[in-house]
């Protein structure tokens, strides 16, 4: 039997709740995007009164099932089970109205209102007039917040608080609802460690007033700390669920990466030259700290680190998308100021973006117009005129290069295949004949086919002396393309590994240090 | 070898696809403006009992009038296609129509601003004017790029500025008496030529030069035209210099045409020259948008006016049905956008 929603909400406020072992299941659950299976008949459980961690790689789908417990995504298949009764999700709020609350990693507050306005947006008490009675809802949220043990001017404006306090009204939100069940995403993310105390401390009494928490995190001595559970999942399938008392770091990290490398890789040993680019203490102010490595010509460097260790940055921050505010940027043993991507690209470099669609595809130009955009600043130019004739024999035999699928030069981009999409990008900055390719993802959300011809197009580019740093999340790809392997967290390098030693576990070890 | 082969034989189909592609735009947009025409004619015979086409005065008045429009929108056409917006056309053809005037006053004049400046070359006027045009827009593109403040903004201020400046500069007088080699510009066909003429220079200069690919990729996705080696900063404030030139140019004409010069002049020009841009294709969210089709919408406007004085219809109405197409047409737009987005 399917309880509506609605339904569900009416028994709550009856108060007949009904007392199940679980408070919230979920049995093969299914979800799909093209060409994606995000979630494999996946199941989770979680008991009241505790805080059971998801762990899994990038991608492993821990993210979709959280959305789809909190009614973002409406799974294809299996079934969501609250109190032991069927329900259907249809919305955040319908979520919401059922007791189930997520606070978002992004945080969705509004930064021109009081922190009040911002806990009771849409149930503003009101007064005999209708209208807002502010001084009852101040009353209540600060009854709220001597209850969760918070200190924040429920009057103050929530965009003068800081992201501590921002998280802290969040969880107000979210447990001023009745919740019985939160789910929180990386909620430490952006806090200190006094601060991440104090939200531990909330954590735990709300989790004697028999709240179940659904915690999302990569940092594993926070598992071992506030989870009494966790469930592991890898490439959209459940793996299992153990207390946090009867495992250790080590056995979670191999449940997490335990898959064998069944792709096959079409990594050259080619010789590797002098050293082509330096960089010794690096700095972007809050965002990484004292990164040194350097490349040489032929070789490829990995980049490994979870969703937010800074690997994107860095390399933002190497092709001056947003400069540097200290260390020092070698190229050929010369000190050089990369202030902009127009400047690295005059030190040839090349930057194949993380975001396709946000910063690498003109999407509604072609194929040509794409191609062409970063050859032009310095070739193909003459008095200003573009030398169409030219270039579009050069970029024709590019596409045949890289065997780019399209009706022709003159088709729009947003017309291709993600993987044609790719290659195009990359022919865009081979046109440049760089020395310095940094690649971000390259693989992001692409097909295996086209998958095996970046990489092949990588390879070939490394064996013709051209200094590789490949960002990826993707484990195999990194293992199985990188002469060396650096490992980031939090901002900073935790260590590297050469390609004899790499093995997934020691890269995750490195990962969550 | 087969996938090489195969990739090579498709792109050879590539003159074929790119004028299928690539045509219908204009072509579609030519239609509606010979659409247009043809009810106005059936209107014409049935109503009044006279053709509209065929009276070679009123087609040259029509293409006469919307001259100075179409200057206008050359440069706006530019500037909506990086994404922007400039709302301070109008008030800057009224501030330049005021300048290059003043600096064009016939010795023969009693009142003349500048006494000791009377029996000027025209290129003193015409440069002044131009110049001035130029450096509005310059400034409009410096607070765009450097302060991030949207183009709405920071063209509205400049057409609220320019306004004031044109009426502060004579404290609200004409300014008249101008002379010949002055006013040249604006008699016969002139502003016509000049419209043509600034109409092929920047469809040359958005179609085959690096100036028109930065600003196409600028309006696409300024992130990757950014990570792509343009310095997009640069680039803005040189579209929007221009786009106020092309206004400048435009107030110069109106003072030519009207041998006089008044500091109402050009009022509400820049939402007639958004108007034209837009019936003409250009995309409102940047990217896409070419001179060809500004040039069709601008004789699109042209020809309603035009319609609505030989049916005799109230000049109410015309404003109401004009208000309607633009709208119309900007629907347009968002409706093909969303059909692409399904694909």
């Amino acid at each position: 039997m399917v309880v509506s929603p609605s339904t569900m909400a009416a028994v709550r406020k009856s108060g007949a709740i009904p007392n199940a072992e679980f408070l919230l299941t979920a049995e093969d659950v299914r979800k799909e995007f093209p060409g994606v299976v995000a979630l494999d008949d996946v199941s989770f459980r979680l008991r009241r009164g505790t805080v059971h961690a998801l762990m899994g790689e990038n991608g492993a789908g821990k993210s979709t099932l959280m959305k789809v417990l909190a009614g973002i995504y409406q799974p294809d298949k299996g079934t969501v089970r609250l109190r032991g009764a069927e329900i259907r999700l249809r919305s955040p709020l319908d979520a919401l109205e059922n007791g189930i609350a997520m606070i978002h990693q992004e945080l969705n507050l509004m930064a021109y209102m009081t922190v009040a306005e911002n806990i009771w947006i849409r149930r503003e008490p009101l007064n005999r007039f209708g209208l807002i009675d502010h001084g009852e809802m101040y009353r209540r949220t600060e009854e709220l917040f001597s209850r969760l043990n918070i200190q924040i001017d429920p009057e103050a404006k929530v965009g003068d608080l800081s992201v501590a306090n921002r998280q802290m009204v969040e969880i107000a939100k979210a447990v001023s609802y009745e919740s019985d069940v939160l789910i929180m995403d990386e909620p430490t993310s952006a806090l200190t460690e006094r601060e991440v105390d104090h939200l531990f401390q909330i954590i735990r009494d709300l989790r004697t007033q028999g709240i179940g928490i659904v915690y999302i995190t990569h940092k594993m001595n926070e598992l071992f700390e506030i989870a009494d559970e966790f469930s592991v999942f890898r490439d959209g399938r459940y793996i299992g669920t153990h207390a946090s008392t009867e495992v250790t770091r080590d056995d979670i990290i191999r449940m997490m990466v335990g898959r064998e490398i069944t792709q096959m890789f079409p990594k050259e040993e080619v010789p590797i030259g002098n050293t082509v680019l330096s960089v010794q203490n690096l700095n972007l102010k809050g965002v990484f700290h004292d990164v040194s490595f350097e490349v040489r010509a032929g070789e490829i460097l990995g980049v490994a680190g979870l969703v937010g260790s800074g690997r994107s940055n860095v390399a933002e921050t190497l092709f001056g998308v947003t400069p540097a505010t200290s260390g020092k940027i070698e190229i050929d043993g010369e000190a050089v100021a990369i202030d902009s991507p127009t400047t690295a690209i005059r030190h040839r470099m090349a930057f194949l973006t993380e975001d396709r669609k946000d910063t690498g595809c003109l999407l509604i130009l072609d194929v040509l117009e794409n191609m062409q955009i970063a050859v032009l600043q310095d070739k193909f130019v003459s008095k200003g005129f573009v030398q169409e004739a030219e270039l579009s024999d050069v970029c024709e035999d590019m596409c045949r290069k890289l065997r780019i699928k399209t009706p022709s030069l003159a088709e729009r981009v947003e017309n291709l295949s993600g993987g044609n999409q790719q290659k195009v990008l990359i022919g865009r900055w081979m046109l440049t004949d760089p020395r310095i390719l940094i690649l971000d993802e390259p693989t992001r959300g692409i097909d295996v086919g086209a998958k095996a011809e970046i990489h092949r197009l990588v390879c070939e580019m490394a064996r013709k002396g051209v200094a590789v740093i490949m960002i990826s999340s993707e484990m195999p790809e990194v293992l199985g393309m990188s002469d060396r392997i650096m490992v980031m967290h939090e901002g900073r390098v935790t260590g590297f590994l050469d390609r004899a030693e790499a093995t997934q576990v020691k890269v995750m070890d490195l990962a969550s240090r | 070898m087969t996938t090489d082969a195969a990739a090579k034989g498709s792109l050879k189909a590539t003159p074929a696809r790119r004028r299928n592609r690539r045509m219908p735009p204009e072509a579609n947009i030519f239609l509606v403006l010979i659409g247009i025409a043809l009810i106005y004619e059936l209107l014409g015979w049935l109503l009044i009992g006279q053709s509209f086409l065929f009276n070679q005065q009123r087609l040259t008045i029509m293409i006469l009038q919307v001259s100075v429009i179409g200057i206008i929108s050359v440069g706006v056409t530019q500037v909506i296609i990086t994404g922007g917006i400039d709302l301070s056309s109008g008030s800057v053809v009224g501030l330049t129509a005021m300048l290059s005037a003043s600096f064009a006053q016939a010795s023969a004049w009693p009142r003349a601003l500048y006494p000791s400046l009377t029996d000027m070359p025209f290129f003193v006027p015409i440069g002044v004017g131009v110049l001035a045009g130029m450096l509005a827009g310059y400034i409009n593109g410096q607070l765009i790029a450097k302060t991030k403040i949207p183009p709405f903004i920071a063209t509205l201020g400049m057409m609220v500025t320019a306004r004031g400046l044109s009426k502060w500069y004579t404290k609200g007088q004409p300014v008249s008496g101008l002379s010949d080699s002055f006013t040249f510009i604006g008699t016969g066909i002139w502003p016509v030529i000049v419209f043509l003429a600034v109409a092929l220079i920047f469809h040359v200069a958005l179609r085959y030069t690096r100036y028109g690919k930065f600003t196409y990729a600028i309006g696409a996705n300024t992130q990757a035209a950014r990570v792509s080696g343009i310095n997009v900063e640069a680039h803005l404030i040189k579209v929007y210099a221009i786009a106020g030139m092309l206004a400048g140019l435009a107030g110069v004409v109106t003072a030519a045409r009207a041998q006089t010069a008044q500091a109402g002049m050009g009022v509400m020009y820049e939402l007639d020259a958004i108007a034209a841009a837009v019936i003409g294709g250009t995309s409102l969210s940047g990217g896409a948008g070419r001179i060809t089709g500004t040039v069709i919408g601008t004789v699109i406007l042209g020809v309603m006016t035009s319609g609505f004085t030989f049916l005799r219809v109230d000049a109410y109405y015309q404003e109401i049905v004009k208000g309607m197409i633009i709208v119309a047409a900007v629907v347009a737009d968002v409706y093909r956008q969303k059909k692409r987005a399904k694909v």
